[in-house]
């Protein structure tokens, strides 16, 4: 009955959807203040509906009703409730349904709290988003129906993949879809401002809150992501320029872009049309990253198996989506003039030089992921393009990438000096330099550049922040005082600078890793970084719903024992799996990573251990350079922007 | 005319997307008519003897030069492979497979670390006769080498006689390798 209920508001919901969409876009055209109130409205309801079918669906998975197609292939009743729940968006039908649940979200929130905007930008936004959703409920609901009954049930579902059946699985896709589907936030701002024929710095200030706020969640998703594959895959690696992988940073390149770009609209009203066009291709980018992974087009070892025929709907799907927008972006140029002008060398051109590298390293990693299969199409090969494509071609344009976001925020806006600038900022310099030459010293070049890369951001942002409030300088209190008055978003902006230097470090880190790989019999030892790695025994050990091996591991350095490890190997009896869950050890600073990955037939245990030097600060990063958004979504500049406050007189503000 | 100039010019991201969504749609329909023919380019190494070139061995593998493989005592296959490539992945049990039946395949490792590639070795098994590194990819590129996995089959005059760009699969073996087997041994 639940089901039928679910399968009841999704059908519901994509009428709402496309009520809310087509009222929504055509209302203010008609200049009906009625019709213009409906379309919040009716986001309100689309959301319930899909709340209710997912609701619908989460319940069959918890309750185990296998006569859902969807919970028999996928759950079972032995996997624990966490991933019985997390199980039903870890499929293709089910992480549909998710992802239409977080658009509709999205819609609501603006309709929730866009009070402040003008009323027609308003309804246009929430009915650009109600089109979006009602074009993929209809594909939700007609091709990919996550309600399917089966007649009779099986006894037991076929279970979780094993791999998934992680508390990384439970959270990261929900985080990583809000970043991806956050993005159509911004879309539809950017599609309403095209119907409405106008962009200016309130439009800028009206789409950063809501940029930043997916880009937070994409930078956490992908991380998180990130920390998922390095300690659930056993190969200690942290990024594979999977092509699932690149779909994920390619919109997070063009958003960071946008962001940035975003506040030269706002402060200045110059680059509109390359900020629209960002917003645009962010939003496409997340689409198509999403879809055409899962449509089989290119080889990923995370690819759910969808049928081509789905593809082809969702082919459509994107066309109109993208197709639509730069259609409406290319008839609507001539609005799209600049007003604001600067000179070469100010803020706003160091924001065009950031946006001019991000979107290079995008060019770079689209073109890599996409040329496979268009090799196949056009020459018929079928091949990889890999880590060196990437590495050879991203690491150099990160570079100066790295140079410049650090001297950028020194800069003033319209006109600047590069020689203050860089005198305010030589010590970091010779720091930098500094760690540069003693790293070179072991003949670490690129663990070198990328040391010294990740120190001279870090500090840069430091120093900069250290110098605005005046620290050392003047008495701590003055300086405190001078921290509470200074613009959260600058402390955020500082904080995501910092974030993406400790990012560079861990990375640069994880180059001087050492990795042995060893067969040992209990009793045995080995040394590798510095630690005397000693197996103790190898014994069975019961689990939920698989039966386990552990390697019993102890480190001990220069005699005095350390820690235990215990690297286990998994056996799914249910799907005949078996996986390695590798026994990390982190001191915040660097990782012993140990994985127990066979039993050869000589007995003892085959290990492949790891020593990796800062690999916690890559994802440690990443947490900060959310944070640093999302103290910058809290500043009061922010929430004025939002403009509820003033319009509506209300206390509090809406800080997206 | 200003307007039109600047509509045109804000027309190319479209039109880039409208390319690239007809390339997918080709693909799609391939894909739904089952229409995979990997049919690769013609290798210009066929017919010919492989350039010179001399690589270190890697993973415990002995290298070798285009010397050794100027007259090998039986046909043999030369297989371009990396840790890093999803294909190759895939392709491994199937040499495994064929370096049973005695068919001797010397490997080339494309731009990769010793470290990287006897891991691969120990989780995928070792096919390879002789393990020879190719870190910096020059030789590859000499080999006219598109991408990683590419297998050539050389005759016991050292001459070129196929290359297959991507991962062997059972259709291969069958339909190809085999009646070239049966031609040249």
């Amino acid at each position: 009955m639940i089901p039928e209920l679910g399968h009841f508001a999704l059908a519901l919901a994509v009428a709402l959807a496309c009520a809310q969409g087509i009222i929504g876009v055509f209302a203010p055209g008609l200049q009906d203040a009625r019709a213009m109130r409906a379309a919040p409205a009716l986001a309100i309801s689309h959301f319930l509906a899909i709340g209710a079918a997912f609701l619908g669906l989460i319940y069959a998975g918890i309750v185990s009703d296998f006569t859902v197609e969807n919970v028999a292939n996928f759950s079972s009743s032995q996997v624990p409730l966490i991933y019985r729940i997390s199980g039903t968006w870890g499929n293709h039908d089910g992480s549909m349904l998710l992802w239409c649940f977080i658009l509709s979200l999205c819609g609501v929130t603006v309709a929730v709290f866009g009070g402040g905007l003008p009323a027609s930008l308003r309804a246009r936004v929430v009915g650009v988003l109600g089109l979006i959703s009602g074009g993929f409920l209809l594909f939700t609901l007609t091709v990919s129906d996550p309600f399917t009954r089966i007649w009779p049930p099986p006894l037991q579902g076929a279970g979780v993949n094993p791999i998934l059946q992680d508390p990384g699985l439970a959270f990261h896709p929900p985080v990583l879809y809000t970043g991806y589907v956050g993005f159509s936030v911004a879309f539809a701002f950017a599609i309403a401002a095209l119907i409405e024929g106008r962009i200016d710095a309130a439009w800028g200030r009206w789409v950063r809150p809501w940029a930043l706020l997916s880009w937070c969640f994409l930078t956490s998703g992908i991380a998180l992501g990130s920390w998922w594959s390095y300690y659930t895959l056993g190969w200690g690696g942290y990024w594979f320029w999977d092509p699932v992988e690149n779909a994920a940073l390619l919109p997070w390149l063009t958003g960071t872009a946008l962001l940035h770009c975003a506040i030269v609209v706002e402060k200045r009203e110059a680059l509109k049309a390359w900020t629209v066009l960002l917003a645009i291709a962010t939003f496409s980018l997340s689409l198509s990253g999403t879809f055409l992974v899962r449509s089989g087009i290119l080889n990923s070892v995370h690819s759910f198996a969808a049928a081509p025929d789905q593809g082809l709907f969702i082919l459509a799907l994107l066309a109109v989506t993208i197709g639509g927008s730069l259609l409406l972006f290319a008839f609507r140029a001539p609005v799209l003039a600049a007003t604001g002008i600067f000179a070469p060398l100010s803020r706003e051109s160091a924001l065009v030089l950031n946006n001019i590298f991000l979107c290079s390293i995008a060019a770079v990693v689209f073109v890599g992921t996409l040329y496979p299969p268009f090799a196949d199409l056009l020459f018929g090969i079928q091949l990889s393009v890999g880590a060196p494509f990437f590495n050879q071609t991203v690491l150099p344009l990160t570079g100066p990438l790295i140079v410049a976001m650090a001297i950028g925020p020194l800069l003033p806006w319209k006109r600047a000096a590069i020689m203050p600038a860089l005198h305010r900022i030589w010590p970091v310099a010779a720091v930098a330099l500094l760690v540069f030459i003693s790293m070179t010293a072991e003949r670490h070049v690129i663990a070198a550049l990328g040391l010294a890369g990740g120190t001279w951001v870090v500090l840069a942002a430091i120093w900069d922040l250290a110098q605005r409030l005046r620290l050392f300088q003047a008495p701590l209190q003055d300086s405190f005082a001078r921290l509470t008055v200074l613009p959260r978003a600058a402390v955020g902006a500082a904080l995501g600078h910092i974030g993406f230097g400790v990012t560079v470090l861990g990375i640069a880190g994880m180059t001087l890793a050492v990795q042995e790989v060893i067969v040992l019999m209990p009793g045995q030892s080995t040394t590798l970084g510095g630690y005397t790695w000693t197996l103790d025994d190898i014994r069975n050990a019961p689990g939920p719903n698989f039966s386990q091996r552990v390697a019993d591991l102890t480190l001990s350095k220069n005699g005095h024992e350390l820690l235990q490890m215990h690297p286990s190997r998994r056996f799914f009896t249910a799907q005949k799996t078996v996986t390695n869950d590798a026994a990390i050890h982190t001191n915040g600073f660097q990782d012993l990573y140990a994985v127990f990955a066979d039993e050869p037939a000589g007995g003892g245990a085959e290990l492949r251990l790891n020593r990796h030097p800062l690999a916690p600060e890559i994802w440690f990063g990443g947490l900060i350079m959310a944070l640093g958004g999302g103290l910058s979504l809290s500043d009061r500049r922010l929430r004025v922007g939002a403009p509820s406050r003033v319009k509506t007189g209300k206390t509090q503000g809406a800080p997206a | 005319m200003d307007g039109l100039r600047r509509r045109l010019l804000f027309g190319a991201p479209l039109a880039v997307a409208g390319l690239g969504g007809a390339g997918f749609y080709t693909i799609l329909r391939r894909m739904q008519d089952n229409h995979y023919d990997p049919h690769a380019l013609p290798s210009p190494l066929i017919g010919q003897r492989p350039p010179a070139f001399s690589l270190p061995g890697m993973a415990g593998g002995s290298g070798f030069s285009n010397t050794d493989i100027m007259a090998p005592p039986r046909p043999m296959l030369v297989n371009w492979f990396a840790s890093w490539c999803i294909p190759c992945l895939e392709e491994a049990p199937m040499l495994m497979q064929i370096a049973k039946t005695g068919l001797p395949i010397w490997g080339i490792a494309y731009e990769d670390k010793p470290d990287a590639v006897s891991n691969f070795l120990a989780t995928n098994g070792n096919p390879y006769t002789r393990l020879a590194a190719d870190s910096s990819g020059l030789t590859a590129i000499n080999w006219g080498v598109y991408g990683v996995p590419e297998t050539y089959f050389i005759d016991t005059g050292g001459i070129v006689r196929s290359r297959w760009a991507g991962a062997l699969t059972d259709q291969i073996v069958a339909e190809e390798l085999q009646p070239l087997l049966a031609r040249y041994s």
